[in-house]
């Protein structure tokens, strides 16, 4: 009866595993919260290809220049284009209404979009544009068809297409599908572009959580704090027990 | 001068003798063992609920346009904002956590049986409380989730016939979730219901110290004193406060002082506790998406339903029983029943014998399934109602409630084992 039960709960466990997850394999993105250039080149690729649509309404420059090591003025200079102020949020004066006219929906904030997508979508989503003459800016998503956003990296990726070879399947030659290529008319390789794309990962999965590099250093200190805590309140509690053993 | 002032004090308000009654000279059984540290453990994240909360809501702000902004801003521009929140959220589920383990430790020492059914009663009202403190306080980030989980277990009030309609849209005082029920769950969520749990708190303890605590063996701690002596007896080296002792007509046997024996345990259990919730806290607060779910980091978009709604994790297991049943007002009714049991125990186990320690193996095997149906229908609840899963949620909601049937059935007359005289 036990060993049943359990043989189920393991088929549950395992079936679980398989009905989450979209339909297409994620990459897993290469980030690294601590590499500050790696956040720094992100973030300039946020403000000049994402910040005309998208914003990061709940996130400021100054708390980005501060956690990414830049000073303010410098900062003010090359990424705040949008700011007055230091303290600003990162926000584009476009009219949301509009944007959702032009673009079927509107953009969503991005302040927290790597928490809500998690960053090997995200990773995955802006290296699966392909050509699609059938859409509105020529351009649809493996990881999110049908997708109103254009390719707005397709200057630095070249036109990707959904590349096919001839091979040979059981003795006929058949055209099978490899993956995304690009025609390379970008600015950058294909190694170029996938790193650049991490940047821009790696900042929106910072701005997602800033509090997440002090988060786990102050974790550090309490874990061990308490790792010494708990031999003394041991020690404390054996010798007082004495009485009672 | 402190002794002066102490005596000052007492002569007009008894707080030493409170103290020994309920602290220093309460009799506590010596063979606590592990599970005994939850009901510990569950006030200390009561306390952080409360003190978190507190702070949460200097900053919070309380409306359909504002807070899911006003959370984003306590994680971003609040100094230690981000740690008091997950604090919160990560006590949310470490409360349901540690209240389910303090429950099954009752279940399996036997510990809602006679003479301590008022205080299991008083304990299942704390968990109906609680289930509605999370509830309301889930919706308060405003998120995808917070709104259509509430929109989920409101609607459940709809299946109830004549008036389910009206009954909907009195708690949400709205067609639709909105600002108005944000703004009442809030008030609900931040000093209606914390009251009635600390009441309901302060009763549990008040009934637990006059029927006294249960312990693995399941026997008593306090006797009839009929001048016999006892061989080893650990509590003839301390004072027991009278009310315990009833001035000599009882004696207490292997039972020690709560303080300082079980405050310096429980300090050890307190320490290790921490060292689990600490490390969610700082290094998985999400829980893997299960204590902060991922669509709840969008705001709330009533013209937007998220693909899975899926309803915290700790309400999974009520949640799959809602939705095993094929009709939906017997599935409310049978999740209500799922509860209503719980609360039944006391007289649905008619065993003399307490603890599963001393029980038949019909019963261990019992309580076995009663675990494996609860995790199971938790783990169901959390995924989609394919026709595979509700199948498995009914075999489960079955095994469920066959516990409570069977330990009806089997406990008049069921084979234990010979009860030890003094605690092992």
């Amino acid at each position: 009866m036990i060993k049943k039960l359990f043989t189920v709960l393991a088929l549950v466990a395992s079936s679980a595993a398989m009905a989450a997850g979209p339909t297409v394999p994620l990459d897993k993105a290469p980030i690294d919260l601590t590499d500050k250039e790696s956040l720094q080149r992100g973030a300039r690729i946020f403000q000049n290809y994402c910040l005309g649509c998208h914003q990061m309404e709940y996130q400021r420059y100054s708390r980005t220049f501060r956690d990414l090591g830049i000073p303010d003025d410098i900062g003010m200079e090359t990424l705040g284009f949008t700011a007055n102020k230091v303290g600003d949020h990162i926000k584009n004066a476009a009219p949301k209404a509009d944007l959702a006219n032009w673009f079927g929906a509107a953009p969503p904030d991005l302040s927290n979009v790597a928490r809500v997508r998690g960053p090997d979508w995200l990773y995955t989503y802006m290296r699966s544009f392909y050509a699609d003459p059938t859409r509105p800016f020529g351009v649809n998503n493996e990881v999110f068809p049908m997708v109103g956003m254009p390719h707005v990296l397709q200057e630095l990726q070249g036109i990707p297409y959904k590349a096919t070879e001839t091979r040979l399947v059981d003795g006929v030659s058949t055209e099978v599908y490899v993956g995304i290529k690009t025609d390379g008319s970008g600015e950058l390789s294909t190694e170029e572009y996938d790193s650049t794309v991490a940047d821009l990962v790696n900042y929106l999965e910072y701005v997602g959580e800033p509090s997440k590099l002090e988060s786990r250093s102050l974790g550090i200190k309490v874990l061990i704090f308490l790792g010494i805590f708990f031999i003394f309140a041991f020690l404390l509690k054996k010798e007082y027990w004495r009485d009672v053993h | 001068m402190f002794k002066n002032f102490m005596s000052w004090i007492e002569y007009r308000m008894p707080f030493m003798e409170k103290m020994n009654l309920h602290v220093m000279q309460y009799p506590a059984p010596k063979n606590f063992n592990f599970w005994y540290f939850f009901g510990s453990l569950a006030m200390l994240v009561l306390v952080n609920q409360i003190l978190t909360g507190i702070w949460l809501t200097m900053n919070f702000v309380p409306s359909a346009e504002g807070a899911f902004a006003s959370v984003e801003y306590i994680m971003r521009d609040v100094e230690y904002g981000w740690l008091l929140r997950y604090m919160h959220s990560t006590g949310a589920s470490a409360f349901f956590v540690v209240v389910y383990l303090h429950m099954l430790r009752g279940m399996m020492y036997g510990s809602y049986q006679k003479p301590r059914e008022l205080l299991w009663i008083f304990g299942m009202l704390i968990f109906l409380v609680l289930m509605a403190e999370a509830f309301m306080g889930y919706l308060l980030p405003w998120g995808q989730m917070s709104f259509w989980g509430a929109q989920v277990i409101i609607s459940i009030f709809g299946v109830i016939p004549v008036i389910g309609d009206d009954l909907t849209l009195w708690i949400r005082g709205d067609y639709v979730i909105s600002g108005a029920t944000l703004n009442r769950f809030f008030a609900l969520h931040v000093i209606a219901l914390p009251l009635v749990l600390v009441v309901l708190v302060f009763l549990h303890i008040i009934a637990l110290h006059e029927v006294g605590s249960n312990n693995p063996d399941g026997i008593d701690v306090k006797r009839e004193n009929n001048g016999e002596k006892i061989e080893n007896n650990v509590s003839d080296k301390f004072t027991f406060h009278q009310y315990f002792t009833k001035g000599g007509k009882k004696i207490i046997v292997d039972a020690i002082p709560f303080h300082p024996y079980y405050t310096v345990k429980d300090i050890v259990g307190v320490v290790g506790f921490l060292f689990i919730f600490c490390f969610v806290i700082f290094f998985a607060p999400e829980g893997g998406g299960y204590f902060l779910e991922p669509p709840n980091f969008e705001p709330a978009n009533p013209m937007k339903t998220p693909d899975h709604i899926a309803p915290v994790w700790y309400f999974t297991p009520f949640y799959a029983i809602l939705r095993a049943v094929p009709d939906q007002l017997l599935g409310a009714v049978f999740m209500f029943l799922a509860i209503v049991f719980l609360a039944l125990l006391p007289w649905l186990d008619r065993c003399p014998v307490r603890s599963v320690r001393y029980r038949s193996t019909l019963h261990k095997v019992n309580l076995v399934n009663f675990c494996i149906s609860f995790v199971a229908l938790g783990v169901l609840g959390v995924l989609p109602a394919t026709p595979t899963y509700t199948l498995l949620a009914q075999i489960f909601s079955f095994t469920y409630f066959a516990y409570f049937g069977l330990l009806w059935f089997y406990s008049k007359n069921e084979k234990t084992k010979p009860l030890p005289v003094r605690l092992s």
